[in-house]
C-alpha cells in the first residue's frame, strides 16, 4: 500500500505542477463564466452599437414618411430628393446609407432597397426589414378596418406548470439542464483523464523506465497508483473549476444580470440561485428570451425541488466509477502499444460505449424513464453518463443501488482483466499487438 | 546466495527456459552468458519477480523468493530509462523510496553517491538535459543505492564511454569487496574475463555450461603452448611430428613466437627438451581458450581454430 501511495503522489504532483494543468485550471472557469454570461454580454454589446442614420426616400407617401418609427439605434431622416441625386450628394460621414421605398411597397414587399457602402449591414438591414414588416402589416390591418391594438391585446404567452400529484413543482427544465450538463461533464472527464492514464503508460514504456519500476513494485500497484493519481488530478481540477467559476460568476453575474436581464430581481436572490441561472441560460440560450421573467422565476422555484446533495454525490460516484472502469482499459491500451499512433485500433471499441451513451443522452433527457434510459443507466459502460442525465428527474433508489453496485463490480472485473494485459504488455517492446495476442495475454501466468 | 532450481518458463508455445538450475555463490561476480533469445532476460525477470516461473523455484539465501526480497535485489535491466521530464534528484529519491528506503535515508545515501561520482550539480537538472552517459550514471546509482545483497545487471556497460565504463567497473569491484553478489549478463566477453569469477551459459532455453571461470577455461584447454624465443625457427624432428604440431611460427618485433599443439599424450616438458637444443627460450606458457572462444564453440558446437 505504501508503494501505491508513493506512485500516487508522484503521478499527482508531476501532473499538478505542469504548466498545462495551471493553464487549464484558470482558463476553464473563464470559459465557463464566458459561456454563462454570454447572453448578458451580447446584449450589452448590442446596446453599445453606434447609431446608424439612414436617409429615406419614400415613394409611398401616405404613411411611411410620417410613421416609420426610429428604432433605438437607427434614425431615419426623410428626404424628398430623387434617388439619383441623393446618391450623388451622399454624405458618407453622416449617413449609414439610403433606404429606397417604392410606391408599391404594400403589394410588392420585396421592392425596398438599402444602398450602403458600409461593411456590416446585416444587423441594420434585418432591423429595417422587421420595421417595414410591422408597418406594412399595420397598414394592411387598417385598410381592412382592424385596429392593430386589438391584435396586440390578443397575443398571449402560455407557459405550462407541471406539478407532481403531491402538488410539488416538477423541475423539468432545470432537471434537463442539470442532467445534461452532469452527463456531458462525466463524458468529458472520463475521456480526458482516461487518455491521460494511457499517455502516462505509453510514456513509461517508451522511456523504458517501466522495467526498473516493476522490479520494485507489482505491475498492478503501478497501474493503480497511476490511475488513482490521475483521478485525484481530475477531482482537483474539477473542484478548482467549481470554486473559480463560482468566484468569477459571483462577481460578474449579479452586475450583468441585474442590469441587463431582469432589473427587478434583487441581487441576493440572484446570488443564491446563481448556479441554476447559469445552467438555464446555458441550455436555453436563444430558445427562451432572457427577459421572460415568468420562466426564470419558475426556474428559481425548481432549484429548491432538486436534490443537489444527491446529484453532487452521484456525480462523484459516477465520475470515479466510470473513470476507474475506463481508465483501466486505457491503461491496458497504453501497455499494448509502443506509441500513441498505434492506439487508434484499440481506442475505438473502448470509446464506442461512451459515445453511444452521449448520443443516447440527448433522447433520454426527453424521456428519462424510457426503457432505453433504464438499461443504459444500469449497464456499467454507459451508466456513468446516462444515469447522470436521469438523476435530476428522480430515479428509484433500487435502480440507483443496482446501477452503482454493477458499476463497482464492472470496474473491479475490468481492472482485473486490464491488469493482466497491462503486466504483459508493458514488457513487450517493438511488437505490434493484435487482438488475438491481447486475448492470449489474459491467460499468461504472471 | 541465489539458487535456481529446475526453472521452466513458457510463453504460449515458446519455451524460454527449460529446467535451468545453477547456484550463485555469495560474493561472486557471476556471468550469465548466452546468445540473443537464449532466455537470459526471462531468467533475470524471474529473479526480480517481474514474472514467475511456470515450474521450479528460486531461493535467495535459502528462502523462497517473496515480495520482501525486492528490496535486497538491485536490477539494472537492458531496456532501461528514466522519466525524461523529471528532475534527477527527485527521480532518484522516488526510485530509492520505491525500493523501501525512507526519504531521509534515501537523501543521505544519494548525496554521498552523487558526491563520490562528482554529480552533485546535476541534482536539480531534468534527465533530458543530461547526456546519455550521464543518464546511465544516474541509472546505475538508483540501482545500487538501496545497498542490495544481490545486484542483477543486464548489459551494464552499454552507453558508457571507456572512462566511465572503467569507473563503473571499479564501483562494481568495490561493491563486490563489500560482500555484494553480482549477476552480470553481457555480450562483452572482455568484461566477463575481467570481472567474473563464475559463469553460466544458456542456449535455447537450456543451461549448457556452468562453473568457475578458471575451471571452465582449463576444461576447454587444447594443449596449445606459446613459445617466445630467439633463433631462426623451430624444426620438429620427424620422429616427434605426431606429438608436436606447429600451428604458427613468426616474428614478433624483436624475437620470434610459435604456437605448438601437443598431441598423443605428449607433455610440455618433452616439448621443452626438444626445443632447448635448437633455440634460446624466452617464455613458455600454455594458451587457454578465452571465454569468447568457449562461448562460440559451445553455442555453435564447433571448435574455433584461432585464438
Amino acid at each position: 500500500m505504501n508503494k501505491i501511495r508513493l506512485i500516487f503522489l508522484r503521478e499527482y504532483f508531476t501532473r499538478v505542477r505542469k504548466k498545462s494543468f495551471l493553464v487549464m485550471t484558470f482558463l476553464g472557469p473563464v470559459l465557463f463564466a464566458g459561456l454563462a454570461l454570454a447572453p448578458g454580454l451580447v446584449m450589452m454589446m448590442t446596446e453599445d452599437d453606434r447609431k446608424a442614420e439612414i436617409l429615406v426616400i419614400d415613394q409611398y407617401p401616405e404613411i411611411f414618411t410620417t410613421l416609420l418609427p426610429s428604432g433605438s439605434d437607427i434614425t431615419f431622416v426623410n428626404t424628398t430628393a430623387k434617388l439619383d441625386s441623393a446618391k450623388r450628394n451622399f454624405d458618407e460621414e453622416k449617413y449609414f446609407g439610403i433606404l429606397y421605398i417604392p410606391a408599391d411597397i404594400v403589394k410588392n414587399p420585396g421592392g425596398a432597397t438599402l444602398f450602403s457602402d458600409e461593411k456590416s449591414t446585416l444587423a441594420v438591414s434585418s432591423k429595417i426589414e422587421s420595421l417595414l414588416k410591422n408597418q406594412i402589416e399595420n397598414d394592411k390591418l387598417k385598410a381592412e378596418g382592424i385596429d392593430p391594438a386589438t391584435i396586440t391585446n390578443a397575443e398571449t404567452e402560455v407557459s405550462l406548470r407541471t406539478l407532481s400529484l403531491k402538488g410539488e413543482e416538477n423541475p423539468v427544465e432545470l432537471a434537463t439542464a442539470v442532467g445534461f450538463i452532469g452527463g456531458i461533464l462525466i463524458y468529458l472527464f472520463i475521456l480526458m483523464y482516461g487518455v491521460q492514464v494511457m499517455r502516462g503508460v505509453i510514456e513509461e514504456k517508451t522511456n523504458r523506465i517501466v522495467e526498473v519500476i516493476i522490479s520494485s513494485v507489482k505491475p498492478f500497484e503501478l497501474m493503480m497508483g497511476k490511475i488513482l493519481g490521475v483521478a485525484m488530478v481530475g477531482l482537483t481540477q474539477f473542484l478548482l473549476w467549481v470554486m473559480l467559476t463560482a468566484a468569477i460568476a459571483s462577481i460578474a453575474a449579479p452586475m450583468l444580470e441585474a442590469q441587463v436581464l431582469h432589473p427587478e430581481m434583487p441581487n441576493e436572490k440572484l446570488l443564491t440561485d446563481r448556479i441554476g441561472i447559469e445552467k438555464n441560460t446555458l441550455n436555453e440560450l436563444g430558445a427562451v428570451p432572457a427577459t421572460e421573467t415568468n420562466g426564470i422565476g419558475r426556474i428559481f422555484n425548481q432549484v429548491n425541488q432538486i436534490n443537489f446533495t444527491l446529484i453532487l454525490s452521484c456525480f462523484l460516484i459516477y465520475f470515479l466509477g466510470g473513470y476507474l472502469l475506463y481508465s483501466a482499459l486505457f491503461a491496458a491500451i497504453g501497455a499494448a502499444v509502443d506509441n500513441e499512433t498505434e492506439t487508434q485500433q484499440f481506442m475505438l471499441p473502448v470509446t464506442i460505449p461512451l459515445i453511444i451513451s452521449f448520443i443516447a443522452a440527448q433522447s433520454i433527457v426527453q424521456q428519462p424513464d424510457s426503457s432505453l434510459g433504464f438499461w443504459l443507466s444500469i449497464i456499467p459502460f454507459t451508466s456513468p453518463v446516462v444515469m447522470m442525465v436521469r438523476i435530476a428527474f428522480g430515479v428509484p433508489a433500487w435502480e440507483l443501488a443496482l446501477s452503482i453496485s454493477l458499476l463497482i463490480g464492472g470496474f473491479l472485473g475490468v481492472t482485473w482483466l486490464a491488469a493482466k494485459i497491462y503486466r504483459t504488455g508493458i514488457l513487450m517492446y517493438g511488437k505490434k499487438a493484435t487482438y488475438r495476442e491481447l486475448f492470449h495475454w489474459l491467460f499468461y501466468k504472471p | 546466495m541465489l539458487e535456481i532450481k529446475q526453472v521452466t518458463k513458457q510463453y504460449g508455445n515458446h519455451v524460454a527456459l527449460n529446467k535451468v538450475s545453477f547456484v550463485i555463490p555469495k560474493g561472486s561476480v557471476f556471468g550469465l552468458l548466452g546468445p540473443n533469445g537464449a532466455g537470459k532476460t526471462s531468467l533475470l525477470r524471474i529473479i526480480n519477480q517481474i514474472t514467475g516461473p511456470d515450474s521450479g523455484e528460486v531461493l535467495l539465501n535459502g528462502e523462497h523468493l517473496n515480495p520482501a526480497h525486492t528490496r535486497r535485489i538491485g536490477y539494472l535491466p537492458e531496456e532501461r530509462g528514466l522519466y525524461k521530464k523529471m528532475e534527477v534528484g527527485e527521480q532518484a529519491l522516488y526510485l530509492a523510496q520505491l525500493k523501501g528506503l525512507s526519504r531521509s535515508e534515501a537523501i543521505s545515501r544519494l548525496k554521498s553517491w552523487f558526491e563520490r561520482l562528482e554529480m552533485k550539480s546535476w541534482w536539480n537538472k531534468k534527465i533530458d538535459e543530461l547526456s546519455k552517459g550521464m543518464q546511465q550514471k544516474v541509472q546505475f546509482i538508483v540501482t545500487v543505492v538501496h545497498e542490495p545483497d544481490l545486484l542483477v545487471l543486464d548489459e551494464p556497460f552499454t552507453g558508457f564511454d571507456p572512462v566511465n565504463a572503467e569507473l563503473i567497473k571499479d564501483e562494481l569491484l568495490r561493491l563486490r569487496n563489500q560482500g555484494t553478489t553480482i549477476l552480470l549478463s553481457t555480450h562483452r566477453m572482455e568484461s566477463v574475463e575481467e570481472l567474473c569469477s563464475h559463469i553460466v551459459m544458456i542456449n535455447r532455453a537450456h543451461k549448457i555450461l556452468e562453473g568457475p571461470v578458471k575451471e571452465i577455461r582449463s576444461a576447454f584447454r587444447k594443449n596449445l603452448y606459446r613459445i617466445d624465443y630467439r633463433g631462426s625457427g623451430i624444426v620438429i624432428p620427424e620422429s616427434q611430428s605426431d606429438r608436436f604440431l606447429i600451428t604458427e611460427d613468426r616474428f614478433e618485433s624483436d624475437h620470434r613466437m610459435a604456437l605448438v599443439k601437443l598431441d598423443n599424450g605428449a607433455d610440455a616438458n618433452s616439448l621443452i627438451q626438444c626445443l632447448i637444443p635448437q633455440v634460446e627460450l624466452l617464455a613458455f606458457h600454455e594458451v587457454l581458450p578465452g571465454i569468447n572462444e568457449i562461448f562460440i564453440q559451445s553455442v555453435t558446437g564447433k571448435p574455433t581454430d584461432h585464438e
